[in-house]
């Protein structure tokens, strides 16, 4: 049984590892298409602010980034772009208690989730008399041997949707200069 | 015995490994610098660069991509897509002619340079219809968040053949 539950446990790291590390040598073919998901996310990530003002908007996603706490990495006024990033706790109390089992039952030392860095771009649009701001998030984390365990997109549609409830009110307060 | 030899034979790997094998990754390229600029370009019959700037951004964030920097006076953006892997990317813009722009992406997958056509293929493909969809919206005023579909506006040429006569080296300074 557990010789068993070894090798099950090796198997799925060796799965899992090989998945989260993207130790596929060549890029996947659908890397760079367009998807059928790509409509629907840039609905998600976008909203329209009626006004022309981009200074307003990028000053208003500047300040909303330090209330989150993100570090500004990237500004390019004149394209409308604002890069941030922050660095964050990555422990998962599930993973943690997985790991506390597996290490009690099969002896198995496994990695968890330590670290990560959670980036975000935001790129105004300027449309006929809207502006549309769009926000993209993704994350890479690391485990606790150093070794990065994940690298992904970020689509929970609350996460936008709570973005934007946030910059609605700070272009507001920026446009009313309060 | 096994010690001094094991201390010998780290030494000797350090001599022979150490030499910067690695290093000679700088300047290496597994394609030729004709081959590869034919799959990376694009020729687009259009004089705006900051338009052209800002549709590569936004398909960038079409296909995932979380924008890292863009400046409009060298003509660049750069973004990263994290999806189990780690997709890096530079796009440059810069005039070909009186009224054409040059478009060249590259692409960096994991540790290796993207150097097949077909990733370019698709990045050019999903570009062109964001041209087209940029110049249905400020023609009809319409939203971004429209349709996916359409044809490829006539403002993209799918010209592939690089800029004639653009040297491919830069002039060398005088040797020291």
């Amino acid at each position: 049984m557990t010789r068993t539950g070894f090798a099950l446990a090796l198997m799925t790291c060796a799965v899992l590892g090989g998945a989260a590390c993207g130790c596929q040598s060549s890029i996947p073919r659908d890397a760079l298409a367009l998807s059928p998901q790509s409509v629907e996310r840039r609905v998600l990530q976008t909203r329209s602010y009626d006004t022309t003002d981009e200074a307003t908007i990028l000053q208003a996603s500047a300040g909303l980034l330090q209330d989150v706490g993100f570090t500004i990495e990237a500004t390019r006024s004149s394209l409308g772009l604002l890069t941030g990033s922050k660095d964050r706790d990555a422990t998962d109390g599930g993973q943690v208690v997985r790991a506390i089992l597996i290490a009690a039952l099969l002896r198995v030392s496994t990695p968890i989730d330590a670290i990560q860095k959670i980036r975000i771009s935001i790129v105004t649009h300027p449309e006929a008399s809207r502006m549309a701001v769009r926000v993209t998030f993704q994350r890479v984390v690391w485990n606790n041997h150093g070794q990065i365990s994940n690298l992904e997109f970020l689509d929970d549609p609350k996460m936008y949707q709570d973005f934007f409830d946030k910059l609605s009110k700070a272009v507001f307060l920026e446009a009313n200069k309060i | 015995m096994t010690r001094q030899f094991l201390i010998g034979a780290v030494f000797v790997s350090t001599f022979f490994g150490g030499c910067g094998s690695s290093q000679k990754q700088v300047l290496l390229a597994d394609e030729s610098a004709v081959k590869l600029r034919s799959i990376q370009s694009r020729v687009f019959d259009t004089t705006d660069k900051t338009k052209m700037l800002r549709t590569t951004m936004a398909t960038l964030q079409d296909l995932g991509f979380v924008v890292d920097s863009a400046d409009d006076s060298i003509g660049t953006v750069s973004a990263t897509k994290l999806d189990r892997y780690a997709l890096r990317m530079t796009v440059t813009v810069r005039p070909r002619n009186e009224r054409q722009l040059l478009v060249r992406a590259s692409a960096q997958y994991n540790l290796r340079a993207v150097e097949s056509p077909e990733p370019y293929q698709n990045f050019f493909a999903a570009l062109e219809k964001a041209i087209f969809l940029t110049a249905h919206m400020e023609e009809d005023r319409s939203p971004a968040s429209g349709s996916s579909t359409g044809t490829p506006s006539s403002q993209g040429s799918t010209a592939t053949v690089p800029a004639k006569g653009s040297p491919l080296t830069g002039s060398r300074g005088t040797q020291k």
